[in-house]
This record gives C-alpha cells, sequence and structure tokens, in this order.
C-alpha cells in the first residue's frame, strides 16, 4: 500500500514510503518532524500549515505529499540561516506580530511569497494577500505592520 | 544597578521559538507507543441510545479498544463536574444533571460524545468509528434559549423537566420599580447577544500516558489551567490521588476562555491510556472544534433604563434569558450571573439596579466563559441602553454619559461591587480627541456626497477582573479558590527561575513576568525565566482566565520577591556586618545607610548557596520562595471605545474606518504586548457585532460548523486601531495593575452597534440585532426606505 516519494524539504533529500492518502502536512509534522508547520483547520482556510513549493506558498493540509513529488519544499524551519532570523521574522518580533504563535508559521510564509509578489505592498494589498490566513490574537494590525516593515526590510 | 523596566516596550523572549518553527503544542508532542483516538459524536441534537454494537469496529484493522459510555460507568468513572453553585431566588441551588463522559442512555447535542475508537493509527481510529452501529430513536430538541421553557418543550434533562437550571437575581426590586413608576422617561430594549464559537487557531488536543513502573499518569493537554484540571479530573471524575497525575500544558495556541474547562475528551484519554497501558493521543478537527469547544454568549435579554428628564439615570431592569448548553459546563453558571450582573453599574451612579437571570438547558453545545464572559454581555446592555436613551432625549451622547459618570472613589455600586479607581471622564475626554469626534459631521457629509452612510457610536466600559477573595467567591458560590502562586528559585550565581501557576497561550508572560522579576531584583531580563503551564514543576495555580494573570500572578510573584529581599536583607547584614534595619534594597543592591558599602544580589545569592561566610545559626543556606497571593477586591480596568464606519447602502456592507480605544490599565508593564492584546479583544469584539454567529436550525443541527459558515475576521475585515491608555493605578496589589485581556472584546460590541444605529437613525432605525451582517443591514434600510 506504501507509495514512495522524495523531495528536498529545507534544502536536505527527504523520502520515505507512504500511504498514498497521506496529506503534505502530515509527512512534514510526523515523518520529518518538522512540527512548525501548524494544523488549525483541516480544509485549507485557516493557513497556519502554509510552506512553500517550488516557491509558492501552498496549503500543506490541502495536497497530497505525493503531489509535491520531486519539489523543492520550504517549511519555517528553513528560513533562517545559521540562526539568523529571515527579515519577515525579525519584522513580526519586532513589530509584536504573533501572540500564541500557532499561526505564525503560516503567516510568515505566506507573507514572504506575498512580498515576492508585490516587493512595495500597500496596507490593503497586504490585508488582502493574507485574506487566507486566521489570527484569532492580534486583530491583524501588528501581522499588517510586520508585514509593511519586512516587505521593506527584505528590499536591503 | 540597572535601568527600569516596568513601563518598557521589551522585545518578547517567547518569539524566537515561535518564529522558527521551535514552539512544542499539544499535537507535535509525540510518546513511544502512542496509538490514536478517535470520539464518535452524536449526529442528533437529541436521541436516546437503545444499543451500541462496537464488534466490527473491535475487529477492524490496527484497534486496540473501544469504550462507550457503559464501560466508563462500569468503572465508576464520574461526571464533568461544575466549578460554581449558584443558588436561585427559590433559595434552591441550580439543577446539576449528570455530565458523562461518554453518553449514558441519551445524546444531548450534536458532537455529544457517544465512543472513543483507540488505533495504531489515525486513520485506522476513523475507519474503525465509522463501524460503530449506534442504534439512536430521535427525540425532539430545544434549541433556542426563548424556546427552552415554553409548554411542551422537550426535557433536555429528567431532572429539569421545565429546562431551568437556575432563576436568580441581584438587586432591590422593590426600589427598581419605584422609580421605574415616577420617571420621566424609560427606555426599552430588546436583543440578543449571539452566540460565539472561540475558534482559537490551535484545535484542542491531549496526549495521555500512563506508567506502570509508578502508578502515575501524566497528561499533555491544552489548557489555560493545568492545575484546575487535574484537580477536577483527579477528585471529582477520575478518583485518582493528584500526586500522581501529572498535567502539562505546553505551549497553547490561544484560548479565549475555551481551554479553561475540563472536557470529555482528555478525561477519557487518561482513564484510558490506564486500560491498554499506552499512551495516547487525540487532537480535535476543526469540524470537531466548532461542535464541542464550549461556546460563549447566547442571551436573550429585555432590558429597560428609567432617566428623569434631565438625562440622570434613576433605575435598570434587565431580565436575561442565558442559553447552558445541553450540560453544565466547567463555569457556566457563573458568567451570566456573578460575571455579568454585578457590572449592570457600568460606569455610572444608576442607584437602583434589578436583575433576572434565568439558566436554561438546550439541546447545544455547552455555553461557557469566552472573553469577556459575562462582562460583554453587560456592557452591551448598558452602552446600548444608555446611547438609545441618549437619542431618545435629543442629548449629546458623551455628555449623557457625563452627567452619570462615577466621579468618587471608592464607588459601591447597587450590583455588589465597590470600585476601588478609575476616572472615567479623562479616558472619554482622550478618546472624543483622538477619534476627532468634533470633525465628525464633516466627515459624516463627506461620506453622503459619495452615497455612503457614515456614523459614529461610543462605549464606555468597565469590567471586573482578578476575581476575588476567594472567601466572598466562596460565598457566591464558587467552588474553587481565587488566588494564584508564584515561586522564585534563585540559581548560586544569581539567575532566577521563576514558577508561576499562571498560563500564557498568547499572552507574553515569558517577557512581562521576567520584566517584573527582572526589576524588582535589578537584573537584567535575560537572567530570568518563566517556567508555567506544569503541575510537576510549579507548586500550585488557578491559572489563566478574566485578564487575572498580572493582578494576580504577578503579584503573587511579586511577594515571592519581596520574600527574595526580605532574606537577602539579613544574608547583606552579615556580610555587611550592620544591622538588618540598616540596610536599604534598591534594585539589586543591599547597601547599609548612608554608607557606600553594598552587596549586589549575586553575592547575596552565592553567599547563600555557598555558606562560608554566612549565618548559619540563624539562617537556612539557599534563597528560594514561595508565595500565595489571594486579592482583597477585583481590579476595575475601564475604558472608552468610540467606532467610526460606513455603511454602503446598496450592499448593506458594514466598513469600520476608525477604531479608538482609551483603556485604563492601570499600571502597564509592557505597552507593547498590553496594545497587542487590546488589539485581539477589539477584533473579536468586532467580529461579535458584525460577522460571528453561531446558528442551528430547529432540529440542533450546527449551521455554523465550517470556517465557510462560520465568519471569522480576517485581515481585511479589520482597520488599523487607535489606541491609548491612561493610568489610574489600582489601589489594592503591590503593582498597581488592572488586567487587559479582555477590555476589547468587552467595550467594542456596543460601540460598533451604537455606530451602525447612528449611521442608520435619520431612516428611523433604532436597533440593530447583531452580527449585523450586510444581509440584515440592507434589509433594515430596505424597510426603512419602504415606510
Amino acid at each position: 500500500m506504501g507509495i514512495a516519494v522524495s523531495m528536498t524539504v529545507n534544502g536536505k533529500a527527504a523520502g520515505a514510503d507512504i500511504d498514498p492518502r497521506t496529506l503534505l502536512v502530515h509527512f512534514l509534522r510526523d515523518q520529518l518532524r518538522l512540527t512548525g508547520t501548524h494544523v488549525g483547520c483541516d480544509t485549507g482556510q485557516c493557513g497556519a500549515c502554509t510552506v512553500h513549493v517550488n516557491g509558492r506558498a501552498v496549503k500543506a493540509c490541502n495536497i497530497l505529499t505525493v503531489q509535491a513529488q520531486g519539489a523543492e519544499v520550504v517549511t519555517i524551519e528553513g528560513i533562517s540561516r545559521d540562526g539568523e532570523l529571515h527579515p519577515m521574522q525579525s519584522a513580526f518580533r519586532d513589530h509584536h506580530g504573533l501572540q500564541c504563535g500557532f499561526c505564525t508559521p503560516g503567516m510568515v510564509m505566506n507573507a514572504i511569497e506575498l512580498v515576492q509578489n508585490h516587493p512595495d505592498p500597500s496596507e490593503d494589498t497586504v490585508r488582502a494577500g493574507l485574506e487566507g490566513n486566521f489570527c484569532r490574537c492580534t486583530g491583524y494590525h501588528n501581522i499588517v505592520k510586520a508585514v509593511l516593515a519586512g516587505a521593506a526590510a527584505m528590499k536591503r | 544597578m540597572n535601568a527600569p523596566l516596568i513601563g518598557q516596550s521589551i522585545k518578547r523572549k517567547e518569539d524566537y521559538r515561535f518564529l522558527t518553527g521551535g514552539g512544542q503544542f499539544t499535537d507535535d508532542v509525540t510518546l513511544a507507543g502512542q496509538a490514536h483516538a478517535c470520539f464518535l459524536r452524536s449526529p442528533h441534537a437529541h436521541a436516546r441510545i437503545r444499543g451500541i454494537d462496537t464488534t466490527r469496529a473491535r475487529a477492524a484493522a490496527g484497534v486496540v479498544a473501544v469504550f462507550t459510555g457503559d464501560d466508563l460507568a462500569r468503572a465508576k468513572v464520574g461526571g464533568l463536574p461544575c466549578g460554581w453553585l449558584i443558588t436561585g431566588t427559590d433559595g434552591q441551588p441550580m439543577k446539576e444533571p449528570p455530565h458523562p463522559p461518554l453518553a449514558q442512555g441519551k445524546v444531548r447535542y450534536v458532537g455529544d460524545h457517544v465512543a472513543v475508537v483507540i488505533a495504531e493509527t489515525l486513520n485506522q481510529a476513523r475507519d474503525a468509528a465509522e463501524l460503530i452501529e449506534v442504534d439512536y430513536e430521535s427525540l425532539p430538541a430545544v434549541v433556542q434559549a426563548a424556546d427552552a421553557r415554553k409548554p411542551g418543550a422537550p426535557a433536555v434533562h429528567d431532572a429539569a423537566p421545565d429546562n431551568t437550571c437556575y432563576v436568580w437575581a441581584l438587586g432591590d426590586k422593590a426600589a427598581v420599580d419605584r422609580a421605574f413608576a415616577s420617571a420621566g422617561h424609560v427606555t426599552t430594549l430588546e436583543f440578543i447577544n449571539n452566540r460565539l464559537i472561540p475558534n482559537a487557531i490551535e484545535p484542542r488536543a491531549a496526549v495521555a500516558s500512563y506508567s506502570r513502573a509508578d502508578d502515575a499518569y501524566t497528561l499533555y493537554v491544552t489548557t489555560q489551567n493545568p492545575h484546575v484540571e487535574r484537580l477536577l479530573m483527579t477528585a471529582f471524575v477520575l478518583g485518582l490521588p493528584e500526586h500522581k497525575v501529572r498535567v502539562i500544558a505546553p505551549d497553547v495556541g490561544g484560548g479565549f476562555g475555551s481551554k479553561i474547562y475540563l472536557y470529555a475528551e482528555e478525561t477519557v484519554l487518561t482513564w484510558a491510556s490506564r486500560q491498554i497501558n499506552r499512551p495516547i493521543k487525540w487532537t480535535a478537527e476543526r469540524s470537531e472544534s466548532f461542535l464541542s469547544d464550549a461556546h460563549g454568549r447566547d442571551h436573550v435579554t429585555r432590558a429597560e433604563l428609567a432617566l428623569d428628564k434631565s438625562g440622570k439615570f434613576l433605575a435598570m431592569r434587565v431580565t436575561t434569558t442565558a442559553n447552558m448548553g445541553a450540560y453544565l459546563s466547567t463555569f457556566a453558571s457563573c458568567i451570566p450571573t456573578i460575571l455579568y450582573a454585578t457590572l449592570l453599574a457600568g460606569q455610572y451612579t444608576t442607584p437602583a439596579i434589578y436583575c433576572e437571570v434565568t439558566a436554561v438547558f438546550t439541546n447545544t453545545t455547552p455555553v461557557d466563559a469566552y472573553r469577556g464572559a459575562g462582562r460583554p454581555e453587560a456592557t452591551y446592555v448598558v452602552e446600548r441602553l444608555v446611547e438609545t436613551a441618549a437619542r431618545e432625549l435629543k442629548m449629546d451622547r458623551a455628555d449623557i454619559r457625563r452627567r452619570n459618570f462615577i466621579k468618587e472613589f471608592p464607588y459601591q455600586t447597587p450590583v455588589a461591587l465597590l470600585y476601588d479607581t478609575g476616572d472615567y471622564d479623562a479616558t472619554l475626554t482622550e478618546a472624543i480627541k483622538l477619534a476627532d469626534v468634533a470633525g465628525f459631521e464633516a466627515r459624516r457629509k463627506e461620506a453622503e456626497k459619495r452615497g455612503k452612510l457614515r456614523g459614529l457610536g461610543y462605549s464606555t466600559y468597565i469590567e471586573a477582573c482578578g476575581i476575588a477573595p476567594s472567601n466572598v467567591a466562596g460565598a457566591l458560590g464558587a467552588r474553587a479558590g481565587l488566588y494564584e502562586a508564584g515561586e522564585i528559585r534563585v540559581h548560586p550565581t544569581g539567575s532566577v527561575t521563576v514558577f508561576t501557576g499562571s498560563h500564557a497561550h498568547g499572552q507574553g508572560h515569558e517577557t512581562t513576568f521576567a520584566q517584573v522579576v527582572a526589576d524588582r531584583l535589578g537584573m537584567s531580563i535575560e537572567n530570568v525565566d518563566i517556567v508555567h503551564g506544569d503541575t510537576g514543576r510549579i507548586l500550585f495555580g488557578m491559572g489563566t482566565y478574566g485578564s487575572r494573570s498580572i493582578a494576580v500572578g504577578g503579584t503573587a510573584i511579586m511577594k515571592a520577591a519581596d520574600k527574595i529581599i526580605a532574606k537577602g536583607r539579613k544574608i547583606a547584614a552579615h556580610l555587611l556586618e550592620a544591622a538588618e534595619t540598616d540596610i536599604e534594597y534598591e534594585r539589586g543592591i543591599f547597601k547599609v545607610a548612608g554608607t557606600d558599602r553594598k552587596k549586589t544580589f549575586a553575592e547575596v545569592a552565592f553567599a547563600a548557596y555557598v555558606p562560608h561566610n554566612y549565618p548559619l545559626d540563624k539562617l537556612e543556606p539557599g534563597l528560594n520562595e514561595s508565595a500565595f497571593y489571594d486579592p482583597t477586591n477585583f481590579t476595575f480596568p475601564a475604558g472608552s471605545h468610540i467606532c467610526e464606519l460606513e455603511i454602503d447602502p446598496d450592499t448593506g456592507q458594514t466598513r469600520i474606518v476608525n477604531f479608538t480605544a482609551v483603556d485604563d490599565f492601570g499600571k502597564v508593564i509592557n505597552p507593547m504586548i498590553v496594545e497587542g492584546q487590546v488589539h485581539g479583544g477589539l477584533a473579536q469584539g468586532i467580529g461579535q457585532a458584525l460577522l460571528e454567529g453561531c446558528a442551528y436550525d430547529k432540529d440542533g443541527q450546527l449551521l455554523t460548523g465550517t470556517y465557510m459558515d462560520y465568519a471569522m475576521p480576517r485581515a481585511d475585515d479589520l482597520p488599523f486601531f487607535k489606541v491609548a491608555t491612561r493610568e489610574t493605578p489600582c489601589t489594592h496589589n503591590p503593582l498597581g495593575v488592572k488586567g487587559c485581556g479582555e477590555a476589547g472584546a468587552i467595550g467594542a460590541p456596543a460601540a460598533v452597534i451604537n455606530a451602525i444605529v447612528d449611521a442608520l437613525g435619520p431612516l428611523g432605525v433604532r436597533d440593530v440585532e447583531m452580527p449585523a451582517t450586510p444581509e440584515r443591514v440592507w434589509r433594515l434600510i430596505q424597510s426603512a426606505n419602504k415606510k
């Protein structure tokens, strides 16, 4: 019943024999123990499971692991380098863009892609771009500030 | 000596791990040999269970065990308890029907727990759960609070044939009736305070394990109060000694009240882990969260305010029916009573208030505290009445408030609270300035030109936090203490670990509490670590709810710090060969008064652990102190919220253009974190007013059971908020703090609805139901246009 998958996750080769119905998020969490990617809703609305697949922000609860066959996958664990935070991570910290921290990894991963597509986003662009990521703690106020500041920092 | 840390917006110590994927949430915990649980839930709102056949499920691949209510009954597992006894106006205790963790005989709401399947993998558990055959005899259901006591309504529990849990009242009814009889004006409103679903983004989860080696249990669980969870589970349900059960609440992804309670799932898992002698994990799917996390609010209210012609409030009369759902959740009974009726004075000198509350059972998910818990409902009553009265009397809405504000403290309300301090006029004045109310009419006219209806609404709220003291709460029915515990362990080289019974699930205690301790002990914040959420490491605790953490938990830590300093003073006196009374202490330095002879905190700590030069005949070595703090009164945060919004009459869409909140939280430890708490509360309050509403059909099926049906506030639903604080320090705790976690959710709904009514007032609209969805607003505009 198993099916072999292999991909690159955070720059390292990863592979396993998995149940074909395994979602990417469960492969990352259960097989690779990359538990920074969270499951908040199972139905593709909350965005806590957002990772990058071949450079695009993808909700990992909404695709099968086999769909990422051969792909480059980056999770929240893979965006800081040598202990130094990615500018978007730093911006979230500096602007208090997180409280309980559960939505944060998905929020950061989506924000990075948002800025890649809109290097100089307006407040409205950020708010629209975060529409698929729920946060129950912050009222989005400081998240939006963080993404705007992160966008500026990513230019530098 | 280090610079003061109180009042500084220090960046959070916890952020690095959350930002790098290093958080450890319950679902991230994996124990060797762990099995997985799936709960079979009732598809009926009300049904008799004629039989359960688990034969096929037990035989399915990977299944380890299947348990039903009968198994728990045979093992003498008790029901889930309620932590607050309300005594009714008839002198009788409230009805407390049994709440078995797995249904026995009957199911009483969609989502009620029928059986648990434990299997090697989650998929196997889910697949097997579908093989359980339950023979249900479907029964008629009662869903709405307003229907629960109607003649012929089906009884949810045999023990409460009229579905009444209690009828309770507070206040002087005769005085209120007299005031109404002679009042110059009476404002009356009838409304529903809409049922909400908490929706912490982390779903509830539990991992339970049992060790035969020491006959002990360990439970990882998404809880806001691990010691309370342990106490309730061991003493009232499973009959286990507390010292054999360790409850760990690791990182918890938001609570908002919904993770205070003892739930069926973790209780069953703990019991079952011993039956199968293996660890078991369960994590809710979001659909289970919608069905089984305790809901909030759900009041049906008639409220009246009596005034004289000059706008002075004379009396208030409130009648509320509160929906408890199918069973009494842990603190359900005290929310619409002790935390509701007592807040009806608001910021005003209303001399006579009477409130009667009828709590009813229905075939719906249990209802309990949700951010604000009773206080948002009370604020909504008061602030809708006040603003409606101003409109009816053609008075300025700020003026009518000012005319009635409490101005002298302490102030005894007619509904049992003693406000210690506040300055309501100052917060309102600042909010009016920040919101530029003076420029509003010009903005309204400008909006009109664009075809938009613009409105502005106020809400001047009060809340009561840090419920206390324990003996008073006990007299009111509380079945637990309401203190908090803290411990400070000083290490030989002077760094400290602080253990607190408070629990953070987003509030930033690892930073704020460290600021408090580092400031008091005069050290760098890096040298202070805060530990919470583990009954195995922390002496005791009541956990986090009701904006109590800094006021109660922070004070317990301060008391422990003061004991550390008192002992340090003795050690320093010895080291400095001075009298103890001559030792002065300031932020990390022990000094002989009037001299330059001194010892640092680190030197004193070292001497305590390496006691070579030490008064061993008089003093124990070591430097480790704990304290319990039981507050002498509630704290009373208060503030002024002003909402400005625009409505598109063609679509009914409401857009918040400005939201201003000026709050008095007493002393603020970390302004950045406090502002963040306000933002989050506002989003939930605005969510209640505009978006969120739990809906059941007439048969008790949950219609809003997914994120496609329940409207959560999203980033593009909200504006940037204007937030400021003013400060009247709390008079009865050493930090002068009041608490800030719920304020936004308490003040915001009335401000939003008052603003909508202001916008639609010219059309003759005087009320709008929450949530004020585009459809509702559009219909109001259409029917107004027809008149």
